[in-house]
């Protein structure tokens, strides 16, 4: 009897000991699943989520704080994504948090600006170059597009335009067969 | 007689009708230079070249126009002699039908050459040979047109035994390689030398379809010529069987040494590169005659009433090749390349580029619509025509369902576009339709996903840059604190302190005697207004003197006798 509670005494306490050890051991760094997450947000930063930026958002999301449905960058096909990860039902875009837009760059006339620094305070990616009272210019590659220096300039000199298509980021149609009337009636 | 050479078989292929004897029948003819060059400045893989020149400017034929930028890049050039009329926006040889920056230049007919001669390869360094190739703009010329200094790099590419000329020449209608080899056979071989002695290889196979027997005929006279005049032994001259697409790099590879190059890997990693037979006389006229890629030849074949090749300057507009070639009048088509893996042009304006190797025109009875896409039976006949040893029905059902994951782990991206699959297909599925959209899905994700990475990674250091500032400052702040404090506790006991040291009495010491020596200078000094001063002038100062004196007086604050 004492022999056999003082084996499952022993018993416990080395695995106690050995899981105690693994858990120091192998200690998972951080939240994988809010990582995850964070890799399908586009990483535009623009706030719509009405979070401070992407990795907040993901954060949220993982805590089941946030909806799915509220990056309107990241689109339909954002969410869709969010809902295969988390196992989650597909839900369409929040209409609260803005509507899913052509990707498009920020571009500062350079006529009307005034150098005040505004906008490159409130550039989330450090994607606006200038000085005070230097013209400021928009690093067309690295804008995300977040509209997030419309706002504080003070003379409205910055617009947003939608990438064109061109020869370098054009891409092959989905085919689709074109059903020609005169063929049917013939057959 | 060829060569005895052991041959090997890719799998599949497909033996569509090849007409290509209309367009052989007569020589290669030089085609006029048209009234307007319009050449666009991306004519090959990578960057796009940045232009070089103003609207305005005269440039001379070979003169740089469009400068490589970046690792991946090659240099584009004048044509002929003439003036820039425009650097803009003009309509591209590509499907899209989009325009892209073009430098269009008026001939004026002389044709005069920029100061140009041979390159001494053997003496030059490797980056020497990389940089003057590049700026030759010497690309392949085969379709892919990858720029060739990339492939010409015998630091990267050691231990390279088997140097493989591509004249193959497998699509239906094209036949450029064909007359340039009956033709030029010399020249050719001239610049394969050339290849050979940069790369180091041991030997040169030249890959030739059995159909083009005159072109054999000539390659091999050629190899003969030269064995005979120097010795050189290690060209060989091989008819390989007429199978499309043979004349793919990786296939004819395999044809001929019998290397299957694997997934991810490169011919190089096995000892193997492959250029075309056009590439070798470019190399050719870009290292022994110092003259820029600005022609190629060009197969006028289709629907025309005299089918033909020509050289062509680059930039010339389709439309007045075809002219040339008197197009029948039911034609409702330019096809850029051949029937299997040629691109629909927008219309009939755009320029002869680098990549074009046919300008096949088309009718709705020459190549009739495609019928009725049917479902897919799972026929496989697909996977045995498939030359690159794929699944294209899996593919297929991938790319059509928009699960571009799975089709990348079926190896998409080893699809050579050849069409064999959507040839074979008995429910005339445009299998490759479906490859290319997703592939250039795929390309796009890629990007988009490069991008996000790059904005997170951008959007984390401006976080910890401002948390860096924040804490900078407080440090400051603080640091700012402590010193007036110290700096009060210190005034404090200096007044306390009434001693002071022998070093600061003479300091001050010097101090006084600075200022007695300022002070006996300024005395020294007389004013020069006030010497030899008649009476009248010298009575008026003093009454002005006195005046002051007055105000000086009047102007002290009034000491209140009374408080």
């Amino acid at each position: 009897m004492l022999a056999a509670l003082l084996v499952m005494a022993l018993g416990a306490v080395v695995l106690g000991a050995a899981l105690g050890y693994a858990a120091v051991r192998f200690r998972v760094e951080g939240d994988p699943l809010v990582e995850k997450i964070d890799a399908i947000l586009p990483q535009t930063q623009c706030g719509q989520c009405s979070y401070p930026g992407c990795r907040p958002y993901a954060t949220a999301i993982a805590k089941g704080e946030a909806e799915i449905n509220q990056c309107p960058p990241g689109g339909d096909e954002g969410i869709r994504k969010l809902a295969d990860l988390l196992g989650r039902e597909f839900k369409s875009l929040s209409a609260e948090h803005g509507i899913e837009k052509p990707k498009s760059v920020a571009v500062i006339d350079e006529q009307i600006c005034i150098g005040c620094t505004l906008c490159i305070q409130a550039c989330p990616v450090d994607a606006i170059v200038g000085a005070s009272k230097q013209l400021h210019t928009v690093i067309a590659r690295q804008c995300t597009g977040c509209e997030l220096c419309l706002p504080p300039c003070p003379v409205d000199c910055i617009s947003m335009q939608a990438i064109r298509e061109s020869v370098e980021n054009w891409k092959w149609k989905y085919p689709v067969f074109k059903i020609n009337p005169a063929q049917r009636e013939a057959a | 007689m060829t060569a005895l050479q052991r041959l090997f078989k890719f799998n599949g292929g497909v033996k569509p009708a090849y007409n290509k004897e209309a367009s052989t029948r007569l020589p290669i003819a030089v085609a006029p230079t048209p009234t307007l060059l319009v050449i666009p400045l991306h004519q090959s893989i990578g960057g796009m070249p940045r232009p070089l020149v103003k609207p305005g400017e005269r440039v001379l034929k070979g003169q740089r126009i469009g400068g490589a930028d970046g690792n991946v890049s090659s240099a584009v050039h004048a044509s002929t002699s003439g003036t820039v009329i425009a650097v803009e926006m003009r309509l591209m040889p590509h499907t899209s039908g989009l325009s892209a920056m073009c430098v269009v230049i008026e001939p004026d007919g002389r044709d005069e050459w920029i100061p140009h001669g041979p390159f001494d390869f053997r003496n030059a360094s490797p980056t020497q040979i990389h940089d003057y190739l590049r700026d030759s703009g010497v690309v392949g010329l085969g379709g892919a047109v990858f720029p060739s200094y990339l492939k010409l790099n015998p630091e990267k590419q050691r231990n390279l035994d088997t140097l493989v000329l591509n004249g193959a020449e497998c699509e239906p209608y094209i036949t450029c390689d064909d007359v340039l080899m009956r033709e030029r056979a010399a020249t050719i071989l001239q610049g394969a030398l050339v290849m050979r002695d940069m790369l180091g290889a041991g030997q040169v196979l030249i890959g030739i379809e059995d159909n083009k027997p005159e072109a054999i005929a000539a390659m091999e006279a050629a190899a003969h010529a030269v064995k005979t005049a120097v010795g050189e032994s290690s060209v060989k001259v091989v008819s390989v069987p007429t199978l499309y697409p043979a004349g793919g790099a990786k296939q004819l590879i395999r044809v001929l040494t019998g290397i299957e190059v694997p997934h991810g890997k490169r011919s190089t990693d096995y000892g193997v590169q492959c250029f075309n037979v056009g590439t070798a006389y470019a190399i050719f006229e870009a290292i022994a005659l110092g003259q820029p890629l600005i022609s190629r030849i060009v197969t006028v074949a289709g629907n025309v009433g005299q089918p033909r090749n020509f050289e062509v300057l680059l930039g010339t507009p389709m439309r007045d090749l075809i002219a040339l070639c008197g197009p029948l009048p039911d034609s409702d088509r330019v096809i850029m390349g051949g029937p299997m893996m040629g691109l629909r042009m927008p219309d009939d304006s755009v320029p002869v580029v680098k990549a074009a190797n046919c300008v096949l025109v088309g009718s709705s009875d020459l190549f009739p619509p495609p019928p009725p896409e049917m479902p897919c039976i799972r026929c496989g006949e697909c996977a045995k025509a498939c030359p690159a040893d794929l699944q294209p029905f899996e593919l297929y059902w991938f790319a059509r369902a928009k699960i571009f994951g799975k089709a990348q782990e079926y190896d998409l991206f080893d699809c050579i576009e050849c069409g064999c699959c959507a040839y074979v297909c008995p429910s005339h599925i445009p299998l490759v339709d479906y490859y290319r959209f997703a592939k250039s899905e795929i390309w796009a994700r890629e990007l988009a996903k490069v991008s996000s990475d790059e904005a997170r990674e951008r959007y984390e250091f401006r976080m910890l840059r401002e948390e860096r500032e924040k804490q900078d400052h407080a440090a400051k702040l603080a640091a700012k604190a402590v010193a007036r404090r110290e700096k009060a506790a210190a005034a404090k006991t200096d007044a306390a302190k009434v001693a002071t040291t022998p070093e600061q009495d003479e300091k001050k010491a010097l101090i006084a005697a600075a200022l007695e020596r300022v002070r006996a200078q300024k005395e020294q000094i007389q004013p020069e207004n006030t010497i030899n001063l008649t009476p009248e002038q010298v009575a008026e100062v003093a009454a002005i003197e006195t005046r002051r004196a007055e105000i000086r007086e009047m102007a002290k604050p009034h000491v209140w006798q009374d408080d």
